[in-house]
């Protein structure tokens, strides 16, 4: 538990991002996760992504379920409110934090126990609707906090810890999302900045659901020898199909790439993608295309990772329901309440 | 035949019509009561529905009641018999004396009858397939020819009925005139071949006044309209699915802005009610008044969340129209079952504000109140509603708005009280009423963010497991829950003319029953004070009725007589000076049960009326 406070002094010459915020202003409390755990990793991703940004940190909303996973939300972004709700149940609670003001950036934080078991369902309904989110599972194949437990992403054959070997199928919440519609579907390593940083980003500038799974090794219960979610096996099986940039607000530097192995990707708000195509034939905005991909790969044992399916041009929730521009959350009874006049009439039609 | 003298009223007496569901009786039921209406008196109807879309039986109750008794009475008069499956049932369901509407194109056996009651035949199918050949017509009409044979035998002016069908189909010309032309069918043929009027009559009054015709339902989703709820999220189920409905069909008249069309409000059928509550709970924590509409089931798999709302401080709104449980219950029956599990919802220490509303005007003010409530509160807020009222079309009087009112959106710290430098703790208790102030998220660059969570913390919402600040949390939202006791709907009491001993409190759906049973024991010689409950946690004023009853009788309706727990329990009073009066099989409790259970108890008690005693 997080026990010691954070020193607030920093290096007066820290880099400044164009909103004037420092590093500093995207962390959060000091995590109390394993030491060498992935999830503080993918923290640290998140953190770089809001910094590269420019993105106002109070208004990100982090939303998360129960876990270890879910815990880190705490652990950036310290100047925003966050919500640890209920195991399994992060999706409905974004969801509705969504609806009622549609302006602030919604960050979803899960864990594949949160997301692949307990909460199947919501994972899977909300990206069904299309609500404007960023939807992280932070993927280790375990639960670590109850200390070692298979969960629902374990591969089949995987051995635990204490030797079990698991016999159930395992689900690929990436092969799920796209194919339930999300606009934006990725997967990563926590141990690849490189790809993971312009991933989140891209995905928080995406407008509709985006979905990344992020592979992070429990180092606790799940970095042993026979496990498929262990930090060597993932970097043997890694395939990575693309690298990529997001470019906002700054020209296009696609020139710095050589032609025909790069793509660029124009985003609803006009923050651009360019993909550094690893794999010559593949075609991100090709979503059967994509799980065919996914499912041959896997079943030669790799690790699909990288942007592996957008729709530019996505609608989200609140384009489904037509709601107005302003932030629900802000209209007030005079707006809101048709009066006593509508009222009187009402009562006349019901006699 | 009759060995009895054929029943004689005007403008009281109970019709009840038996259907098969499916077969499009419903509108032309409604149309019924609603004709009487017209004519000046008051009816009370009530759909007994099964389970399913269609085949099996249903059956429409209509209490024709100038005195105004809206609760059922219980009994039948008269017998609309159109379901072949029921028929044994419904003629013995008849009360004697009384009338036997039916269709008499096939002969029937007369063992099939009875003595004491008086057979109307009309050859309904006969005088439809003579006049109409499309099969869906046919079914359709022969609703509107027994509408017109009864408008006939009860004395009705068939001129109020044909306002209503201009009513009904204006704009729809065709349809208008051929309702029109096939009530008057029945209506004439019954004029020509039986003697009319019967012994029911129907007779002009004055006794409806201004009031309105609604179901409870409808009246609650308005109220979340007036209330200001923008996010609505539901599951289906019923006997609540007609308030998300209703709530889409309001909005859609009401909150749509004039210019862009474009919608002011949210409304979400979510996967499940995990779901829906899940939503309720993650917009209001971001400051939108949020609602869910859900049943006993669905409150079942909600009380994760509830214990959250609860510990978290988060404002929702949960409209319960409850139905008879335990399990699936009987989800078409009525019951007032859910009153502890709401009470006490969620794992650990809880207690939550239910709301229970009488009727349709009181769901309206009570729903609209519940979302000032929750957020000042920053808490569940229970609208205890039931199938009887929630689903049957109520008289009660004009649903009223005060246009001076302005929402109460509770402690909310703004960027300007942060830049201030107010001392911003989550879970603080700065006013000594328990209740903290709260942000919305995205209010300010660096002051007044906090991290929810179910887990205990301080009063700064950072994360402890120390023992003395769970204890001062938990403490602080017990003071908070007593500062609800002043800001819920107070009990009303109506005491007896006479001062008595004896008292009653019920609640609910209970109160047009319990108020003419009071009547009936009167007329028994028992006097009896009234509390109407109407929210919890009680009012003090609970308290000071129990201590000024020797005995008090608690009227509800399930079997364990939950309130009266509730009361034991909250007030630690002796149970045996509350008396349980249950009625628990799934129909509206009668004024009939509640006067005979509270008279044969009072007689039980050997109690000498007061008026005996003095004389």
């Amino acid at each position: 538990m997080t026990y010691i406070a954070k020193p607030k002094f920093h290096h007066p010459g820290l880099k400044k991002n164009e909103l004037g915020y420092t590093h500093r202003d995207y962390e959060g409390k000091i995590s109390t996760l394993c030491a060498g755990c992935g999830h503080d990793s993918i923290t640290a991703s998140i953190i770089e992504a809001c910094y590269e940004l420019s993105i106002e940190p109070h208004r990100v909303a982090k939303i998360s379920g129960i876990g270890c996973s879910s815990k880190t939300p705490d652990y950036f972004l310290g100047n925003s409110h966050g919500f640890n709700s209920v195991h399994g149940r992060m999706p409905s609670v974004l969801t509705g934090a969504n609806l009622a003001n549609r302006d602030l950036i919604y960050l979803g934080v899960s864990g594949d126990g949160d997301s692949a078991s307990i909460g199947f369902g919501q994972f899977a309904h909300s990206i069904r609707r299309g609500v404007n989110m960023t939807y992280i599972v932070e993927n280790n194949g375990v639960y670590g906090l109850t200390k070692g437990q298979f969960s629902a992403t374990a591969d089949r054959g995987s051995k635990s810890k204490k030797g079990v070997t698991n016999t159930d199928n395992a689900i690929d919440l990436v092969a799920i999302a796209l194919q339930l519609g999300a606009t934006f579907v990725a997967r990563s390593f926590s141990g690849d900045k490189t790809q993971l940083v312009p991933l989140i980003a891209a995905a928080i500038r995406h407008k509709g659901a985006s979905f990344i799974d992020v592979i992070s090794p429990c180092i606790a219960f799940n970095n042993h020898a026979g496990s498929t979610k262990s930090f060597d096996y993932v970097r043997e099986h890694n395939d990575a199909v693309n690298r990529l940039d997001v470019l906002v607000g700054r020209d296009p530097i696609a020139v710095d790439y050589a032609p025909g192995t790069v793509q660029m990707v124009e985003q609803h708000d006009g923050s651009k993608i360019a993909l550094r195509k690893i794999d010559a034939d593949y075609d991100p905005h090709d979503r059967l295309g994509a799980q065919t991909f996914l499912a041959r790969h896997a079943a030669k044992g790799q690790i699909v990772t990288g942007l592996l399916y957008v729709d530019p041009d996505a609608e989200d929730l609140h384009e489904h329901l037509n709601t107005v521009e302003t932030p629900l959350n802000t209209l007030e009874a005079d707006t809101l309440c048709p009066g006593s006049a509508a009222l009187d009439k009402f009562n006349a039609s019901l006699r | 035949m009759s060995d009895k003298k054929p029943l004689s009223s005007v403008n009281d007496f109970v019709v009840r019509f038996a259907n098969v569901n499916g077969s499009g009786s419903a509108s032309a039921n409604e149309m019924f009561a609603r004709a009487i209406l017209r004519h000046g008196v008051p009816v009370s109807p009530r759909n007994i529905f099964p389970s399913n879309i269609q085949g099996l039986p249903t059956w429409y109750e209509v209490r024709v009641t100038e005195d105004g008794h809206l609760g059922a009475r219980g009994g039948v008069d008269m017998m609309v018999a159109m379901n072949p499956q029921t028929w044994d049932k419904d003629v013995a369901g008849i009360e004697p004396g009384g009338y036997l509407f039916y269709d008499s194109t096939k002969p029937m056996p007369s063992t099939k009858f009875r003595d004491d009651i008086t057979v109307i035949g009309v050859p309904l199918t006969a005088i439809t397939n003579s006049t109409y050949t499309d099969p869906r017509q046919r079914q359709l009409f022969k609703n509107i020819i027994y509408l017109g044979a009864l408008s006939a035998l009860l004395d009705m002016d068939p001129k109020l009925i044909e306002q209503l069908i201009g009513e009904q189909y204006k704009g729809k010309e065709k349809l208008l005139s051929s309702n029109v032309h096939a009530l008057h069918l029945g209506r004439d043929w019954a004029l020509q071949n039986l003697k009319c009027p019967i012994g029911l009559r129907v007779k002009k009054s004055d006794k409806v006044g201004d009031r309105i015709f609604i179901e409870g339902n409808s009246a609650a989703a308005l109220g979340a309209v007036y209330g200001g709820a923008t996010v609505c999220a539901w599951y289906p189920i019923t006997p609540s699915s007609s308030v998300a409905e209703a709530f889409t069909a309001h909005c859609k008249k009401f909150r749509h802005d004039p210019q862009t069309g474009k919608a002011k409000y949210a409304i979400v059928q979510g996967e499940d009610e995990l779901a829906s509550i899940g939503i309720v709970i993650g917009a209001s924590w971001n400051g939108a008044r949020s609602f869910t509409a859900t049943s006993g089931p669905g409150i079942s798999l909600m009380t994760e969340f509830i214990g959250l709302s609860y510990f978290a401080e988060i404002p929702a709104v949960i409209m319960n129209i409850q139905r008879a449980g335990p399990s699936t219950g009987m989800p078409t029956r009525t019951q007032q079952c859910d009153i502890i599990a709401c009470a006490y919802a969620s794992h650990g220490d809880t207690k939550h504000v239910l709301l229970f509303p009488e009727d349709p005007a009181e769901a309206f003010e009570f729903a609209a109140a519940a979302f000032d409530l929750a957020e000042r509160l920053q808490t569940t807020i229970f609208l205890m509603l039931d199938l009887d009222i929630g689903m049957n079309h109520r008289l009660c009087r004009p649903l009223k708005w005060d246009d001076s009112k302005q929402y109460d959106r509770g402690k909310v710290m703004t960027a300007e009280m942060l830049d201030e430098g107010r001392d911003f703790g989550r879970y603080l208790d700065v006013d000594g009423d328990g209740i903290p102030y709260r942000t919305y998220p995205g209010t300010h660059p660096t002051k007044g963010s906090y991290f929810t969570r179910g887990t205990s913390r301080d009063r700064y919402a950072r994360y402890s497991e120390e023992g003395s600040v769970y204890a001062d949390n938990m403490q602080r939202l017990m003071r908070k829950f007593e500062t609800a006791q002043d800001l819920v709907p107070r009990p009303l009491q109506a005491n007896a003319e006479r001062p008595t001993k004896y008292g009653v409190i019920y609640f609910g759906s209970t109160s047009p029953a319990m108020d003419e049973a009071i009547g009936l024991l009167e007329a028994r010689g028992h006097q009896l004070d009234r509390l109407r409950i109407r929210a919890f946690p009680f009012h003090s004023s609970v308290a000071s009725f129990l201590a000024e009853h020797d005995f008090v009788y608690v009227v509800e309706q399930n079997r364990d007589s939950q309130l009266r727990q509730l009361i034991v329990n909250e007030n630690g009073i002796d149970p045996v000076r509350l008396v349980p009066i249950v009625h628990y099989d799934g129909t509206p409790i009668t004024a009939r049960y509640i006067a005979k259970a509270i008279g044969d108890h009072q007689d039980h008690l050997k109690v000498t009326p007061l008026r005996k005693a003095v004389s």
